[in-house]
């Protein structure tokens, strides 16, 4: 019924265009000069989801989020007027959508195992019952961003439910108790008369959403990830990116990512990436617990799936339906991290409907705009002051850190994508093929990864972990530099040619790349490290470092302290519990007594 | 019946262009995209072709079979109003088609009990179940170092003058699971392979009566080269039919990958698109996961699709990209190696680059043995070491190793020779495997066996 009154209002509104030309993802239709640029429009008597990319007069050129076999020029292609927008409210959370945010449990069901094109779904399920508590009262002033209320979404996340950008006025009835998203919760007098506030907001993808005021990353995001917490941390409103070749582990670094990462939202994109891994997902997600809160770390996860067999034209809306909703997030004043695995997938959409539009290629045949639309997307991390109030009429803090991996072809890092993300985000961690066919897991190279936030998390670290925390970090990246240009010199003239100060170095870096760098996320301790830990940790080698370093000054042969037990201890430190923390103080007073006990004079002068 | 449908087709005299595997049709009228099209030739012939852009009443027309004897005046041609179709019925079972689904062994067309669109639609995720079968290939390379499972798609990544073929054949042969009892099949497609190769594979199954459970689709080297384009989607239409409707665990073995890619290179030049790498179209990623990601499990679906695809790297070089793009999809890979080929040893399996992402899923207790992921942990690192130590020997000498680097060289080369290489027709189970890597521990001091539990060491490590 819906259906076909919009298309006579569309005929009478010249809304209703005829296809001209076909070509695979791209549709060109002509008599749609009443639509405007990124409308979505309805393709075919299928009715099939796209979105104008580009017009010429009244010609427009579609970008179509389905399979458009079957679809020929005089068909017929309605413009719904609206810009590609997600639905906000609760029900998000645990919910996995493809690309233009149709729930997968809800295609299922209504087109089976495989995705039928044309199917509707909304994101948000209309029928739900949620129970809103009430935040503001009668006769009280609210403007765009402040809470009108709350639901309890999951038993983690506390939904709060907003007033709409640009509404403002006061409350003229607010309502308690059980409703669908689609109910009234709040009536506001406005100056443009009174305004129905539901549950349910939309908000296209394509626009970041307001805020009062962009603020410096000042605290890390904790991933439990030695090598990154360490070496190369990425801040709570910051961006990382993940290149590497295949089979180096990025998917495995973004899972653990979004396992761990103590954000309270985790957004997580499958851009263009294996069936199975989404599935693997699925599966896994429910089962495993957050640590921090003990529930299943689905409750906090919001999934957006668009696998490789897919249209490629959602991949390319996959990025911004999944950066949209984590905005959301971040408006309500959470930490909120989005995983995007992989963008290089959605360059690759840019490029396919680049080249079909024949606009003239960039590098590798990718658009000239690749640079300008990867800046733009990375740009909507950040730390803000959300629009509204926060507790007690303070302010409001939210924050979006943003971590894409990259797929370069043939781990090439010169190329267009990874330069073009190495413009504009602030932490590197670079894969290597190498460490990862020696199973060194994860497989950043600590020699080509970088962080541009160290300094200013620094102060972050000084405060909550150790004084010494800058320091200690500093040396052993210097011990493993030292190290590669040792190694270099071992592989022209033998072992025997380095000084016995030097094979400590070789051996307490490799103790850092083994016992600290290494780590595996399969075993059930192993996978989270507490930046307390890792401190500890790092601090033990260093310990063993400086005493065996002050022993063979004094005279003490290199070979028994090598051969100490304690080493064994520090090669088990990964394994100890967190909540052993008396294990590491043993630790420090073994290396103590075991170095003095080989280490004649020199060992007696550290003790 | 099919006779009833031409007849109420238009047919067009109005072919405007030829040029390479492109054609041009004006004066067209409702011709939709992906519609397959028949080229009637002034002698009666009928070629094929597919709908690859409609503007206007222009429609672009990708020839599958060439455009040789064709001429513009007299040639006939008719847009069928649907996309390519390949008919299915279980007495497909046993059949060699050609790249276009036409039979080849001299045998009747097959009576459709359904006619299926080659393309298919993409599985949804959430309708997936992952994979986590153990497939025993009989194959230790494969078996106890990176093992297949049920629903995975694991390229062979190989390079002229191997034995990809030999390989893919056996796994073909020997392929099963644990639980017995269960349908079988294998559909082999292959793009661009000479007339021996695949004469290779179809003797082989014919020896070994595996033919009674395979279907074939062979496009040889001197058929057409754009119809490549639609084998692989024949072959997995046809396994997909047979996995999800008729309950069938399939094996898909595609050969050669690099073939169909050039294939879709040669449209696309044609085409004048900007190319991506080395003149393969941008699309060529997304193109490739349609053929890999139609391997899988679906729930509440007894059957699965299998995929082994081979791939010929150009000069063995990995960062190739059609290598590249397809080790980005698939769930790892297995890597042949020319060193190996050329010290004799059968399969020349690179252990260290090869790969089963979902390898984890497979094995174990109850699955093939508690002791496996151990075993295997601990053969990978030791064979690591090893060739490292052989490297440094030819550089520094025999004599600069340490005792213990001399043992782990030679159990480096005793585990080339004994548990990499095997026999064409050596079906190893996968408790012979296991107990082979234990014997070969054995050759290594018991304080560098840090990789495996001390229960497991007490249980399984033969005594001296």
């Amino acid at each position: 019924m819906e259906q076909t009154s919009y298309s006579r209002k569309g005929q009478a509104n010249m809304n209703e265009g005829r296809i001209v030309k076909v070509s695979g993802p791209l549709v060109v239709a002509e008599g749609m000069s009443e639509a405007k640029m990124y409308d979505v429009v309805r393709v075919g008597e299928a009715r099939l989801v796209g979105e104008i990319i580009e017009m010429r007069g009244d010609r427009a050129s579609i970008q179509v989020y389905e399979e458009t076999a079957g679809i020929g020029p005089g068909d017929p292609v309605i413009s719904t007027g609206e810009p590609l927008s997600v639905e906000l409210g609760p029900g998000l959370i645990e919910s996995i959508y493809d690309g233009i945010q149709r729930p997968l449990s809800v295609l299922k069901e209504k087109s089976g195992d495989r995705i039928q094109r044309g199917v509707e779904a909304p994101g948000i399920d209309r029928e739900r019952i949620w129970h809103f508590a009430p935040r503001v009262k009668k006769g009280d002033k609210v403007g765009p961003g402040d809470i009108l209320g709350v639901v309890q979404e999951t038993s983690v996340v506390e939904h709060r439910i907003m007033v709409p950008p640009g509404i403002e006025g006061i409350v003229e009835e607010v309502f308690s108790g059980d409703a669908r998203v689609t109910d009234t919760v709040a009536k506001i007098k406005t100056t443009a008369g009174l305004k129905e506030i539901s549950m349910l907001q939309r908000w296209p993808v394509r626009r970041g959403r307001p805020y009062r005021e962009k603020l410096a990353p000042v605290e890390p995001l904790i991933t439990g990830q030695r090598v990154i917490d360490t070496f190369f941390p990425v801040a709570k409103g910051g961006t990382a990116c993940v290149p590497g070749p295949f089979g180096s582990g990025k998917t495995i670094i973004q899972h653990q990512l979004a396992r761990w990462a103590d954000a309270d939202i985790i957004v997580y994109i499958g851009c263009g990436e294996r069936g199975n891994e989404m599935t693997e997902v699925l599966m896994d997600f429910p089962e495993l617990t957050d640590p921090r809160t003990g529930e299943p770390l689905m409750k906090r996860t919001v999934l957006v799936a668009n696998t490789s067999d897919m249209p490629v034209a959602a991949r390319e809306a996959s990025v911004y339906t999944g950066i949209t909703i984590a905005e959301y997030f971040r408006d309500m004043g959470y930490s909120v991290a989005l995983m995007a695995d992989s963008t290089s997938r959605w360059a690759e959409a840019l490029r396919e409907i680049s080249g079909r539009l024949e606009e003239m290629p960039g590098e590798e045949g990718y658009p000239a705009y690749l640079g300008s639309r990867a800046a733009e997307f990375y740009e909507r991390a950040g730390r803000v002051k959300c629009l509204g109030r926060g507790e007690g009429d303070g302010d409001r803090i939210g924050t979006l850190t943003v971590v894409g991996a990259v797929s370069p072809p043939g781990g090439d890092l010169s190329e267009p994508v990874t330069q073009a993300t190495l413009r504009i985000v602030k932490v590197f961690w670079g894969l290597d093929d190498a460490l990862a066919a020696r199973r060194h897991f994860p497989a950043i190279n600590w020699l080509t990864s970088y962080s541009l936030y160290l300094d200013r998390l620094e102060e972050y670290a000084r405060a909550h972990v150790s004084e010494e925390w800058g320091e200690l970090r500093a040396e052993a990246m210097k011990i493993l530099q030292e190290e590669a240009e040792l190694e270099e010199i071992v592989r022209l003239v033998g072992i025997d040619a380095l000084s016995t100060r030097d094979r400590l170095t070789l051996e307490t870096a490799k103790s850092i790349r083994e016992d600290f760098l290494h780590q595996n996320a399969y075993h059930e301790v192993d996978t989270y490290t507490s930046q307390m830990k890792q401190y500890r940790m790092l601090k033990a080698i260093m310990e063993f470092h400086h005493r065996a370093l002050a022993a063979i000054e004094a005279g003490a042969p290199l070979a028994p302290i090598l051969e100490l037990p304690v080493r064994e201890s520090i090669a088990r430190m990964k394994y100890v519990p967190e909540s052993e923390p008396e294990r590491f103080t043993q630790i420090m007073q073994e290396i103590a007594s075991q170095v003095a006990s080989v280490g004649g004079a020199g060992g007696e002068e550290v003790a | 019946m099919a006779q009833g449908v031409k007849k109420l087709l238009k047919e067009y005299l109005t072919i405007r262009e030829v040029a390479g595997p492109l054609m041009f049709v004006d004066q067209v009228e409702g011709v939709k995209y992906g519609e397959l099209v028949e080229i009637e030739l002034h002698t009666g012939e009928v070629r094929r072709g597919r709908v690859l852009e409609a503007a206007g009443n222009t429609a672009l027309v990708q020839l599958f079979e060439g455009s040789s004897g064709l001429n513009l005046a007299s040639a006939r041609v008719r847009f069928l109003g649907h996309g390519i179709e390949l008919a299915v019925s279980p007495d497909i079972l046993g059949r060699v088609f050609d790249g276009f689904g036409r039979p080849r062994d001299g045998g009747p067309a097959i009576i459709p009990e359904a006619r299926l669109d080659i393309n298919g639609n993409p599985v949804n995720p959430y309708a997936r179940d992952y994979p986590s079968e153990f497939i025993q290939t009989g194959i230790s390379a494969i078996d106890g170092m990176n093992t297949l499972v049920r629903g995975q798609k694991l390229p062979i990544f190989s390079a002229s003058g191997l034995p990809h073929a030999a390989l893919a054949a056996q796994i073909a042969r020997q392929a099963k699971v644990l639980a017995t009892g269960e349908k079988f099949a294998v559909v082999f497609g292959a793009m661009g392979i000479t007339f021996e190769e695949a004469d290779y594979f179809i003797s082989d199954f014919r020896r070994t009566g595996a033919i009674e459970r395979a279907v074939l689709f062979i496009n040889l080297a001197n058929d057409p080269a754009i119809e490549r384009i639609a084998t692989p989607r024949m072959a997995l239409t046809c396994a997909e039919y047979l996995a999800f409707e008729k309950d069938m665990h399939v094996l898909v073995i595609l050969t050669d990958m690099t073939n169909y890619c050039e294939a879709l290179r040669e449209v696309s030049a044609a085409r004048k698109e900007v190319p991506g790498r080395r003149g393969y179209p941008g699309y060529l990623y997304t193109d490739l996961a349609t053929i890999y990601e139609r391997a899988g499990r679906i729930r509440g679906r007894a059957g699965s699709i299998t995929q082994i695809p081979i791939l010929t790297m150009p000069e063995d070089d990995k960062t190739h990209p059609v290598v590249d793009l397809t080790g980005y999809i698939t769930e790892g890979q297995i890597f042949l190696s020319r060193d190996l080929h050329r010290r004799g040893i059968y399969p020349p399996i690179d252990v260290l680059p090869s790969l089963s992402r979902l390898k984890d899923k497979g094995i174990g207790k109850g699955k093939t043995r508690e002791d496996h992921s151990d075993n295997m942990n601990q053969l990978y690192a030791a064979y690591a070491r090893g060739k490292e130590a052989k490297e440094l020997a030819v550089i520094l000498g025999e004599a600069a190793l340490t005792d213990d680097d001399r043992k782990f060289a030679k159990f480096a080369d005793e585990f080339e020779n004994k548990y990499v290489r095997q026999g064409e027709d050596e079906n190893r189970t996968i408790e012979e495997t296991l107990d082979i890597g234990w014997k070969l521990m054995a050759m290594l001091p018991r304080r560098e066996l840090k990789r495996v539990r001390d229960e497991y060491l007490e249980k399984y490590l033969p005594k001296e």
